[in-house]
């Protein structure tokens, strides 16, 4: 189940928790009234994931997502989203991508970018909340949110 | 779960005469077959027979067939082999860019040891420019290789048309024909063809066997020193259940051709009228008409390939894909790109490669299982939702 063969170079397996998300994804959809979104990605590499978030009390109350991607893109996505709902955006920006990686039981290594990717949406979507809530300058939110350029190899 | 097995263009299960033919050779007919003595004589002979099937097949003489581990073999030493012995009379070589790693990589390799290879592209149906492959022509050309049909798109290049400009031209044609031996009729006289690779795993024989057959007169240097085996081209004591196997499956194959692709091909036309009917937004890949008869490649847009993969393996069903996360590297099939796919459209590519063993029953239930997975992949896909939002307006 979930074998990834290429061409002979390594076979990488999917864990149980992987294959579990993918098969399951957890709070899949859109928030309509949501505090903040964050999409990051691109369509030429295949992978895009749009983060949904819904803020009361600087607590991240619910979370949704949007994936277009591989197995492991979704089971990242699915898997972050339980990680973040009920945490302050303090503690959601604290979230590593080796956080997300750990609590799937491992990703191959060619699959560990979804993960990146992962961290990078919830960043993006609190950086939006942040914009909405006018508070903050740019530069506040980038250095809090420690947002950067989307670092694909491929498309750069 | 039954598996359903819908990849037969990476490989078929081996049918059940073929694996009767090969028992004997290995349990109790285990003499080498250089040997003089009759457990010895008897498995040559039984190598002989096997090459005149091949031979039979492809209409051409059994002194000019190779037994090689299989496709990757032949393709690498045919294409090397012919470089290198004709290397005084020039360095360059017409290949396309759709073709086998085992050709594409071969290339490269051999540009890096100093010759030049022009790649030539195909229309946005998957077949070779022939023009182009005409003004590619140098005087230094001495190879063309081109697939007889490529893996991925199923499609059968113009082949008696390049093996006629190959010939015209005096340059050597070889010809990777993995994917059309068994469900094409080949004969390489009549096509002009030079040099040919098959291998028996893709119509029903068993892995790790092949051929490579070379018209006499064509020069190409030897591939594996040792022996006398394979009339001093490739030594190595043979592998003679393999060959045994091989010799039958090409020999069912060719007996029941007609039949099966008869049976496929419905199959397959019944795959791509349903899915075409059933789920919106996609994009068949590849000429109808110029195509392998099992074949057929689908992009379903918004959603990637391997999460439909692997939603489909979850249902038991085998198929491939041509997104970046299935081809090993970033970047999706270098065939559905050369044809003209945006990069995501390209990774939303599914392969289903029908083949004998497969029925109606299974068709409807990988029709059924892809309306509910695409939905689901769509559902959850932020490129869809943007589209439909678009639409609304």
């Amino acid at each position: 189940m979930g074998k990834i063969y290429r061409g002979g170079k390594e076979i990488m397996e999917y864990s149980e928790k992987v294959v579990d998300h993918y098969t399951n994804p957890r709070n899949v959809g859109k928030i309509e009234d949501a505090s903040g979104v964050g999409e990051v990605g691109n369509p030429v590499c295949g992978d895009i994931m749009k983060m949904f978030i819904k803020v009361e009390n600087n607590i991240i109350v619910d979370v949704k997502f949007k994936t277009f991607g591989c197995g492991a893109a979704i089971a990242t996505s699915s898997i972050s989203t339980e990680m973040i709902k009920g945490k302050t955006l303090e503690e959601a920006l604290q979230l590593k991508n080796t956080d997300v990686v750990n609590s799937l039981g491992g990703l191959p290594p060619v699959k560990l970018h979804c993960s990146v990717l992962a961290e990078e949406a919830i960043h993006e979507a609190i950086a939006d909340y942040y914009r909405k809530e006018g508070k903050l300058t740019e530069e506040e939110i980038k250095e809090k949110c420690n947002l950067k350029e989307h670092h694909c190899e491929h498309c750069g | 779960m039954d598996t359903i097995y819908l990849d037969n263009s990476a490989t078929t299960k081996t049918d059940e005469e073929v694996i009767k033919a090969m028992m004997p050779y290995l349990v109790e007919n285990y003499g080498n077959p250089s040997s003089i003595y009759k457990i010895g004589r008897e498995n040559k002979k039984a190598i002989e027979e096997a090459r005149e099937k091949v031979a039979k097949a492809l209409n051409c003489e059994p002194n000019e067939i190779y037994f090689t581990a299989g496709g990757s073999e032949s393709d690498n030493t045919a294409i090397r082999g012919v470089a290198y012995s004709y290397k005084s009379k020039g360095n360059h070589i017409i290949t396309s860019k759709i073709e086998h790693p085992a050709v594409l990589e071969t290339c490269k390799q051999l540009e890096k040891e100093g010759f030049e290879v022009s790649y030539i592209g195909v229309d946005e149906n998957g077949i070779v420019n022939l023009e182009e492959l005409k003004k590619a022509i140098k005087p230094t050309t001495t190879l063309i290789t081109i697939m007889f049909a490529n893996n991925e798109i199923g499609t059968i290049q113009p082949i008696k048309e390049i093996g006629e400009i190959a010939k015209q031209n005096n340059i050597v044609f070889h010809t990777d024909s993995v994917q059309a031996v068994g469900s094409v009729k080949i004969d390489v006289r009549d096509l002009n063809i030079d040099s040919l690779s098959l291998s028996a795993h893709k119509f029903y024989g068993p892995k790790g066997i092949g051929a490579l057959y070379v018209r006499k007169g064509v020069r190409f240097d030897k591939f594996i020193n040792g022996g006398h085996q394979e009339r001093n081209k490739r030594a190595g004591t043979e592998n003679v259940a393999g060959i045994v196997g091989l010799g039958k499956a090409i020999e069912i194959a060719y007996r029941d051709l007609e039949e099966h692709n008869k049976k496929i091909k419905e199959l397959r036309d019944y795959y791509v009228q349903q899915v075409t009917e059933k789920i919106p937004y996609v994009k068949v890949n590849g000429d109808m008409e110029k195509r392998l008869p099992g074949n057929s490649n689908i992009s379903f847009r918004f959603i990637e390939g391997e999460g439909l993969l692997l939603n489909l393996d979850l249902k038991g069903i085998c198929a491939s894909s041509g997104s970046a996360c299935t081809s090993g590297s970033l970047d999706p099939s270098h065939v559905l790109l050369a044809i003209g796919l945006p990069h995501e459209i390209a990774h939303g590519s599914l392969r289903i490669s029908i083949g004998k063993y497969n029925t109606k029953e299974e068709i409807d239930y990988v029709v059924e299982s892809l309306v509910e997975i695409v939905g689901k992949l769509r559902e959850m896909s932020p490129l869809w939702e943007k589209f439909i939002e678009e639409e609304k307006k």
